[in-house]
């Protein structure tokens, strides 16, 4: 910052610039405190003993590499599901009669804005042992006794696809309401069959939505705590739930530190291709 | 194949769409049924999660009123969620003001340290300030959550404010100021009243961060607890219907927000136009 005041000064710029860097100070400074330098830190701890021992640890022993793959398998799972039933969805509101549309949005914002927990609670009411899941099989005579749903990765999906898909079908959506339909219909009028046009003429033009959508449920799937915790009861591990562990109930900072870099670099590796593939698409049109 | 003539396939496309309609219709009341549910478990008068409930009362909802603990969470979260409010809504203002009208060098780095809390994960942000304020002492505080919950919430204000600033247009100002006004005086009479409804989105939409946020809270505040670490506490030990009154409460006071940011404010659609 001190730098920063001195260039003013000597490029004479200091009226012209004092105004902006005033009003961001405030907001540079706390975040600089509270955000940027903590998260430092707690990546610097990781190799305060001079070596890459924790990384080692992290990525060779069998437990740790589990929980890893474990979050990627988990991470495409719910990204693939939310797709599928994002996409057509958001095609539908798209083409939909006023009143269905606003049916359809109310459907989708009113639970993307209810607490994560009530919805996760909710769930656990809906697939527990005295659930409605189960009582309907029950009284259905489906099954005899009572099938554990809960705390298995299927819950974890469930629940996760719940919070996360509306964050596909808002990217989505605002792309396919600028397609124009016209392309459509000179597709079809060149006798180009109804799969055949999706595929090679709305598809590709809907694909930064795509790409917009599965890489932020993606990113947000990595770094998932309560519906792991939650749905999964301790049987399924995500690589924040480990974080978590390591923090609170065995103090072991340095690891934590190293399996908080691993996830953030994953985050930033998945975020930085999303913005290059953005950037070439842009340079492309 | 006599495919070039153009029939509009008519009766195919009906059938694709009644089949789409349908398919959208299973997903949406996918995510709407857990909203759903939660409202009859709430009037249950069954001592236990039990579907479908017996019968109705209002005892979990007399549970909730008169059991302290989850009172205290409550106030605390309140308080909290304020207090993010105000602080997250000053700071988020002026750095969109500067990152949307300044030109300075060093200003991509300003922007990217703005946004990037939103792309690191919350239990990373949680962790780091978890070090910091155990350093400090300042866990179990109330006003430590509230610090934790502004960092994540300054994104959302500045991305709701800049995008409103970037639509206003700037002459108005200058003109303001050709005829006389000081720059601060300009900025006052004419520029804020017509952002106002976006500084009031991003206000209720930090409100509503905080308000729900776990992760941070979990950490920083200690034995002081807010609403969402005392249900995830009693979803882990217990799991007795309280939680549904509160779950019904929580999303009504959700609701009046956002009702109240639509009337108030621009609204805080997570829909780009």
């Amino acid at each position: 910052m001190t730098s920063l005041i001195t260039w003013f000064r000597r490029n004479g710029a200091m009226r012209e610039h004092a105004g902006p860097v005033a009003l961001s100070l405030p907001a540079v400074i706390f975040l600089l405190i509270l955000f940027a330098i903590p998260v430092v830190q707690l990546m610097l701890l990781s190799v305060q003993s001079g070596s890459f021992e924790h990384y080692e640890k992290a990525f060779t022993d069998e437990l740790y590499v589990t929980v890893l793959l474990n979050t990627f398998k988990i991470a495409l799972m719910v990204t693939v599901i939310s797709f599928l039933l994002a996409y057509p969805l958001a095609y539908y509101l798209t083409i939909a009669s006023p009143m269905w549309r606003a049916i359809g949005m109310f459907c989708l914002l009113m639970p993307f804005w209810t607490s994560i927990l009530v919805r996760t609670y909710a769930w656990m009411a809906i697939l527990g042992r005295r659930g409605i899941v189960n009582e309907a099989l029950l009284s259905l005579g489906i099954i005899d006794t009572p099938v554990s749903l809960l705390y298995n990765t299927s819950a974890v999906l469930v629940g996760m696809v719940h919070v996360l898909m509306p964050y596909m079908v808002f990217p989505l959506y605002a792309v396919m309401r600028r397609v124009d339909p016209n392309l459509m219909q000179a597709a079809f009028g060149l006798g180009a069959p109804a799969w055949r046009a999706f595929a090679r003429v709305y598809f590709p033009m809907t694909m930064p939505g795509v790409l917009a959508g599965a890489s932020l449920v993606f990113i947000l799937s990595m770094g998932f705590f309560i519906t792991p915790v939650l749905l999964g009861g301790g049987r399924v591990t995500m690589i924040a739930v480990l974080i978590e562990q390591f923090v609170t109930e065995f103090l072991a900072w340095e690891f934590a530190g190293a399996l908080s870099m691993a996830l953030l670099a994953f985050t930033l590796v998945v975020y930085g291709t999303f913005k290059w593939f953005m950037k070439s698409e842009r340079n492309l049109a | 194949m006599s495919g070039t003539e153009y029939s509009p396939p008519g009766r195919r496309r009906n059938w694709g769409r009644i089949v789409l309609g349908l398919y959208c219709g299973l997903v949406l009341s996918f995510l709407m049924l857990p909203i759903v549910v939660v409202f009859p478990l709430s009037f249950s008068s069954a001592s236990y999660l039990q579907f479908p409930p017996p019968g109705f009362s209002l005892q979990w909802y007399e549970r909730y009123l008169e059991t302290p603990s989850w009172i205290s969470a409550t106030i605390v979260s309140l308080q909290v969620g304020i207090g993010t409010t105000i602080l997250a809504t000053i700071l988020g203002t002026m750095v969109a003001f500067s990152l949307v009208r300044g030109t300075y060098p060093g200003k991509p780095w300003v922007d990217r340290l703005v946004a990037a809390p939103i792309v690191v994960p919350n239990i990373i942000i949680a962790v780091a300030i978890y070090g910091l304020f155990a350093d400090l002492k300042l866990i179990g505080n109330w006003y430590g959550v509230m610090i934790g919950h502004t960092v994540y919430a300054i994104p959302f204000v500045v991305l709701v404010v800049s995008a409103a600033l970037r639509n206003f247009d700037v002459s108005q100002e200058h003109a303001a100021m050709g005829l006389g006004a000081s720059r601060l005086r300009a900025v006052f009479t004419v520029t804020f009243p017509q952002i106002k409804p976006a500084i009031i989105s991003g206000a209720f939409l930090a409100f509503i961060t905080s308000f729900d946020e776990l992760i941070i809270a979990l950490f920083l505040s200690g034995s002081n607890m807010t609403l969402p670490k005392k249900m995830f506490e009693n979803i882990i030990s217990e799991i007795d219907p309280t939680i549904s009154a509160v779950s019904v409460l929580q999303i009504v006071l959700v609701g009046i927000v956002l009702f109240l940011s639509q009337r108030l404010g621009a609204g805080v659609s997570p829909i780009k136009s």
